[in-house]
């Protein structure tokens, strides 16, 4: 092999897929049976990059040339970077070689689309299918669909990859016409629909044959550029819930637009990366996900943008003033939940351990509770000074003195967020 | 109070807390050899001498109260290496036999309970990083070699990961605080220790390295630097997730 030129192309081809931010190999469920790797429910971040992205796995493109143009992508064709390609061989000699020296989790494989969308697509299923067949590789493979690939290639590529993934992009058709002329919107919903049926019919025929092939284990996910067009945060919210609801999406992610190419489609050259907004957006998701609360609870028409200062599930309590104080040992599991500072595992330690005794603040911080925030929204069977702040009309001032301005990373495997 | 002192093995301590219960001892401390200090003079001293029917029996004892996944918590608590760890091992086990049938290992407004939880979840967190940043080097002869340097004692915990992901690759992995390492060798998985000569080699393996290793290296390297996106550089989180500690053993950071 030659390496320089390998290395070459792996610059090239890896600084062109940087900007997608699916990163998570989790949901896989491979076991290894004498080949090699294997994928587990929660993957392993194998280290960080330093603007702590978590790296789980080699993500490159097969190829960066594209016929098509869309504004925002450095891949585009009218954009003059230096272009490459990987060989089908290359990329699955990386992937094992990489996996091998416990580098990685697995692949996460996307491209340029080069000549039409099935040639490109029947080449990335190739690596998947050589990696698996020939190499007897268990570990976590992700593909790209190419938005129109033919039904055929779609179900091909769910028999060998884990996960599967359309960008969205862009959160509304509109802003699509605008950026990406020559994509559809319904060129690059279709195949998600065939995914999305394809993951039902799976479940059903699993019933009847034990001996089924599994198809996309890990299901499929999407990613939405946010601030690259002018759409709100309620309207990417409600988007993402409907694919949520609609297409059995396993995650969403939200990528802070990265100014890199200068059109006048697009926001200045020298405009920060909303980051801020990005890890709001997460807190959003995680809110709608893991602690039942409705896209329409967390933005409304009146309000249609995050708060930045505020985490959501705070700004949602801020607002609901009279749902609080919540008391520890008797409420509902979904009432912990809500309260701001507790997140699902401390909400877990808090039932559990009222069944032997009575908690108060104290139990409450040795378990973990961002208590500096909590203390205004509980109360005990003993008294708690804070809870009278509730009615407090400086509530929010106070709450915000009294919390250090953290940035937490959106992408972290190890979120903590509330 | 008596101090009961045993060798420093997980037998030992389970041997420790069976003569609690054994000589009916009120108030007791059990200690590692390696942490005992004379300084107690004036307490009862009484030596365990390991006694693996009297371990096991605790063990039995421990799986029907608190299950298997109890007996493993308190398994991590041992390999913390704290010096308080007899202590609270034994703390949990009397809860445990006065409260037959409860999962005691819940009862997280009891304080030492708590702390178990605590010295389980950072033992839990130091076994995901042995996971994750384990970096194998291969060798000449096939073999992927990895040296680590944990906080605590998590690689007699944290091997069999390896063994289920690399089951067609031969492996060692070398404790370099401890001094001991885990070999695979497409089989079984056996503890070494090796001698003098050995351990310079283990430390120092460069020219044992196979000739493709430094190109795979590389290229990580720079797939490493290539992926980052430098107009969201932020090194407070990034070292926040990768702790420096870790870096030298880092091939990316190499
Ligand atoms: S089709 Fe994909 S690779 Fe091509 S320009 Fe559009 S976003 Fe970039």
């Amino acid at each position: 092999m030659n390496f320089e030129r390998i290395q070459e192309k792996l610059e090239i081809l890896a600084d062109a897929a940087k900007y997608d931010v699916s990163c998570s190999s989790s949901g896989g469920n491979r076991k290894n049976k004498g080949g090699l790797g294997d994928s587990h429910a929660s993957g392993i971040c194998h280290t960080y990059t330093e603007d702590g992205r978590c790296v789980s796995l080699l993500k490159i493109l097969l190829t960066n040339h594209c016929i098509y143009d869309c504004a925002y992508c450095v891949s585009r064709k009218t954009n003059d970077v230096k272009r490459a390609a990987f060989t089908v061989e290359e990329v699955v000699d990386l992937t094992i070689s990489f996996y091998r020296r416990n580098y990685i989790e697995g692949l996460f494989l996307s491209s340029g689309i080069f000549k039409d969308s099935d040639t490109t697509m029947e080449r990335l299923v190739r690596v998947a299918k050589k990696l698996r067949l020939e190499h007897n590789f268990n570990g976590y493979i992700h593909l790209k669909s190419i938005p129109g690939a033919s039904d055929e290639l779609m179900k091909e590529a769910g028999l060998y990859a884990d996960r599967l993934s359309i960008n969205i992009e862009i959160p509304t058709e509109k802003g699509l016409k605008l950026l990406a002329p020559d994509k559809s919107h319904s060129e690059m919903i279709k195949p998600m629909s065939f995914v999305k049926n394809e993951l039902i019919l799976y479940k059903e025929e699993k019933k009847i044959f034990r001996k089924v092939p599994r198809f996309a284990p890990a299901g499929q996910s999407t990613q939405m550029i946010v601030g690259a067009t002018n759409e709100t945060d309620l309207k990417i919210i409600k988007v993402a819930d409907h694919f949520y609801q609609n297409f059995n999406l396993k995650r969403v992610y939200y990528s802070g637009y990265v100014p890199v190419l200068e059109d006048s489609r697009l926001p200045s050259i020298h405009s920060q990366v909303p980051m801020q907004r990005e890890n709001r957006l997460y807190q959003a998701d995680w809110l709608m996900r893991f602690y039942g609360f409705e896209a329409s609870e967390i933005l409304d028409p009146e309000q249609p943008f995050l708060d930045l200062e505020v985490d959501p599930k705070l700004a949602w309590a801020l607002r609901h003033r009279e749902q609080f104080p919540v008391n520890i040992n008797t409420a509902s599991r979904e009432m912990i939940l809500r309260v701001p500072g507790i997140g699902t595992k401390s909400a877990g330690k808090i039932l559990m351990a009222r069944k032997f005794q009575k908690l108060g603040m104290d139990q409450l911080r040795k378990m973990g509770v961002a208590v500096n925030r909590t203390k205004y929204f509980v109360e005990f069977e003993s008294s708690n000074v804070f809870s009278k702040f509730i009615d407090d009309q400086n509530l929010r001032k106070i709450l915000l003195s009294g919390m250090s301005s953290k940035y937490q990373n959106p992408f972290s495997q190890q979120l903590t967020l509330f | 109070m008596t101090t009961l002192v045993y060798d420093g093995s997980f037998e030992g301590l389970m041997t420790a807390v069976f003569e609690v219960f054994e000589y009916r001892y009120g108030v007791a401390r059990i200690i590692g050899e390696e942490n005992h200090q004379h300084h107690a003079f004036f307490d009862e001293v009484h030596h365990v001498s390991t006694d693996n029917s009297k371990a096991d029996r605790v063990i039995q004892k421990l799986e029907t109260g608190l299950g298997r996944s109890g007996v493993r918590q308190l398994l991590l608590v041992y390999l913390s290496e704290r010096q308080d760890a007899g202590d609270l091992i034994l703390a949990a086990v009397r809860q445990s036999v006065k409260n037959p049938g409860a999962d005691i290992l819940q009862n997280f407004g009891d304080s030492d309970i708590m702390e178990i939880a605590k010295i389980c979840k950072s033992m839990s967190r130091e076994i995901h990083r042995l996971h994750a940043f384990v970096r194998f080097e291969e060798l000449e002869d096939g073999m992927f070699f990895a040296k680590v340097e944990p906080d605590f004692n998590v690689l007699p915990v944290g091997f069999r990961f390896f063994k289920d992901r690399y089951a067609d690759q031969k492996w060692m992995i070398y404790d370099l605080k401890r001094q001991f390492g885990i070999m695979y060798d497409l089989k079984d998985t056996t503890f070494f220790y090796p001698d003098a000569g050995q351990l310079d080699r283990l430390r120092n393996p460069d020219n044992l390295y196979s000739e493709r290793e430094k190109k795979y290296q590389k290229l990580w390297q720079r797939y490493f630097t290539k992926t980052n996106i430098t107009e969201r550089k932020n090194m407070k989180l990034h070292t926040q997730h990768v702790p420096k500690r870790y870096w030298k053993y880092l091939t990316e950071k190499g």
